[in-house]
């Protein structure tokens, strides 16, 4: 049995706290008027605002749909600076969302990974099943936060979701032609379908793997299969779904056929990433001896190719845009190019240029320590990637990796430590009547 | 010139991987050893050196990047400037998303093919090759260990027919 050190407790506790009071601060200093407003960016923006401003002013209309199409002369100004308080105050909300949602799909992309061993019987992960298992236990609070940040944008606290907003709605005729599909009761209750089922399947498929270690048969083992594989068909469908509905529904105007797709390859891949910290930090504390390097080297070979594949899909939404060069699509990255060069481009080298040359040989993907730190560098990325779906559209220009968009990261990032060891404890590290448990332990490269 | 090796032939890949461990602690130098299929750990059983064709593939892969890189540059930029996707700025890098599947194809193309080359010609295979292979029933469902004699053919052959080898012979080999 597993128990959780009291330093890495404490050190989860800190960044809890910590990032409770960065995000606290976060809110407190969004502008509630938009003089403030104003105030604030004039400081800040002393210099270049020109041509800067205007830019953005250029890309609302066809971005943020305020129904600019009928641009008033006059009125622009001030709706303009009406558009700058809400992006402010949107600020800590997409701070919080942002990370709120990264820590979740990591134990969503566990989730999925953990279905996918279930289903093809794999023989050399058995092992590795109860860190999973510990790592997807966070789907249930995140879930919920997730949820619940939802609901409070639903009740107009904030303005990331523009087509939630009646008078947005009400000038936008492309919004009301979604209105049937995206109008926040049916976005509420599709969310609450989606994670029902999830955190379901983790039940359930959880119950029946600690029951498994108790049984005398392998009745167990095989509902579990075909749970796994029934939770597959169900995932494949509302993962794809939950990306239009919580990610791409803040462009509303833009859409991408295979967004699920690309979402899916960020999660899948920094879950496998998480799962093999997890089990190197266990590893290094004297637990789940029988693991060796070769299960290290499996789940590193996962972070390589999975990142190649996000890497084919980033590319593929891309190009056919780029090349295709429709004024409705080019918006989404013409914004990003303007301005979130770093971030976009930065993402780029973290998530496809580092993986692709650091992990290629084959040597280093045994080694520990090496996987823990371009596990670190993988997962800062894929943040980087969420932050790139959801600021431009929430925020604009902005955008800042500041207080509350550290403290997000160090809340969530401790609840997520806290609630994964909390849940190791409770279950022995090595499961124990799993019939592929043999294979598992003798399994070599 | 002509030297003398003494070739026992097997009949199961188990036995013959444990008859590859005996000889070896033995210190014997196993010349060769050809099986009608590859024999998974064999490699590693007769002490050889981790293979190199890994590099070779990154290099050729990086040849294959830099051809193609320079061919549509040439092609679509300098030859013939091509204005595409309706963005003429004839300039490579501001056109380069268009090129990223010719650089990927021309990557992959390159790396694997000249070292599917590469290793035909390290095991010395090419057209018109006369076949080394000492025995035809090693490309049927015998496995046949190759040891070189230095005046040892008796204590060798013993230790052969000991690992359960279904047969063992001297012969004389062209090198």
């Amino acid at each position: 049995m597993y128990t959780f050190s009291n330093k890495l407790r404490l050190g989860s506790f800190i960044a809890m706290g910590l990032g409770f009071i960065f995000l606290v601060i976060g809110f407190m200093s969004a502008p509630s008027t938009v003089e403030e407003a104003k105030a604030m960016v004039a400081v800040h923006d002393d210099g270049h605002g020109g041509g800067h401003a205007e830019a953005v002013a250029e890309s609302h209309g066809e971005e943020q749909g305020h129904g600019a199409s009928e641009a008033h002369g006059e009125e622009h100004d001030s709706s303009h600076d009406e558009h700058l308080l809400q992006q402010l105050q949107n600020r800590p909300w997409s701070a919080l969302y942002v990370a709120a949602f990264f820590f979740f799909m990591i134990a969503l992309g566990v989730l999925a990974f953990y279905a996918i061993q279930r289903a093809a019987q794999a023989g050399w992960s058995p092992l590795l099943f109860r860190v999973m298992e510990g790592i997807t236990a966070y789907l249930v609070p995140g879930g919920i936060i997730v949820f619940v940040i939802l609901l409070l944008s639903a009740l107009h606290m904030n303005h990331m979701f523009v087509w939630m907003d009646p008078e947005v709605v009400a000038h936008d005729e492309l919004l009301q032609g979604k209105a049937g599909y995206l109008n926040p009761t049916f976005f509420l209750i599709r969310a609450a379908i989606f994670l029902g089922g999830w955190i379901f399947y983790r039940q359930y498929s959880r119950k029946l793997s600690l029951a498994q270690d108790e049984s005398d048969d392998n009745s167990n083992f095989v509902k579990n299969f075909r749970w796994s594989a029934g939770f597959l068909v169900f995932y494949l469908v509302t993962e794809s779904m939950m990306s239009w509905d919580w990610i791409m529904s803040v462009d509303p105007h833009w859409y991408s056929t295979l967004f699920g797709w690309y979402v899916f390859a960020s999660m899948f891949v920094s879950g496998i990433t998480v799962i093999a910290m997890v089990t190197v930090y266990l590893k290094s504390k004297g637990y789940l001896e029988q693991v060796n390097d070769s299960h290290i080297h499996d789940l590193a070979k996962f972070m390589f190719g999975i990142s190649i594949f996000w890497t084919y899909l980033w590319f593929s939404q891309f190009m056919l845009i780029w090349y295709a060069d429709i004024p409705e699509e080019v918006t989404y990255y013409v914004a990003r190019f303007q301005d979130y060069k770093l971030p976009f481009f930065g993402m780029l080298a973290l998530n496809f240029v580092f993986p692709l040359l650091v992990l290629m040989n084959s040597d280093y993907k045994r080694i520990n320590w090496f996987v823990i730190m371009t596990g670190i560098v993988v997962l800062f990325g894929h943040y980087l990637d969420i932050f790139n779906m959801i600021m431009p559209a929430t925020v604009g220009d902005q955008w800042f990796i500041g207080l509350p968009e550290i403290g997000g990261i160090l809340f969530f990032g401790g609840l997520f430590v806290y609630w994964v060891f909390t849940a190791l404890t409770k279950a022995p590290l090595q499961p124990k009547r799993n019939p592929f448990i043999e294979e598992s332990r003798h399994f070599h490269y | 010139m002509a030297s003398k090796v003494i070739q026992a032939l097997y009949n199961d890949d188990d036995v013959l991987m444990h008859a590859v461990k005996k000889v070896r602690a033995e210190h014997h130098h196993i010349e060769e050893v050809y099986t009608p299929f590859p024999v998974h750990g064999l490699d590693k059983a007769m002490g050889l050196a981790d293979t190199r064709i890994a590099i070779t593939s990154f290099l050729y892969g990086c040849l294959g990047l830099t051809v193609a890189i320079v061919m549509m540059n040439f092609i679509m930029i300098e030859d013939w400037p091509q204005d595409i996707g309706g963005k003429p700025s004839f300039s490579y890098l501001e056109n380069m998303p268009a090129f990223v599947p010719i650089m990927f194809e021309l990557t992959v193309f390159f790396a694997a093919h000249l070292m599917v080359i590469t290793f035909y010609l390290r095991s010395r295979m090419w057209p018109f090759k006369k076949a080394e292979n000492p025995d035809k029933r090693t490309t049927d469902d015998h496995f046949l260990m190759e040891i070189g004699l230095h005046d040892n053919e008796n204590e060798l052959a013993d230790l052969l027919w000991e690992t359960g080898a279904v047969e063992v012979k001297v012969t004389e080999k062209e090198s």
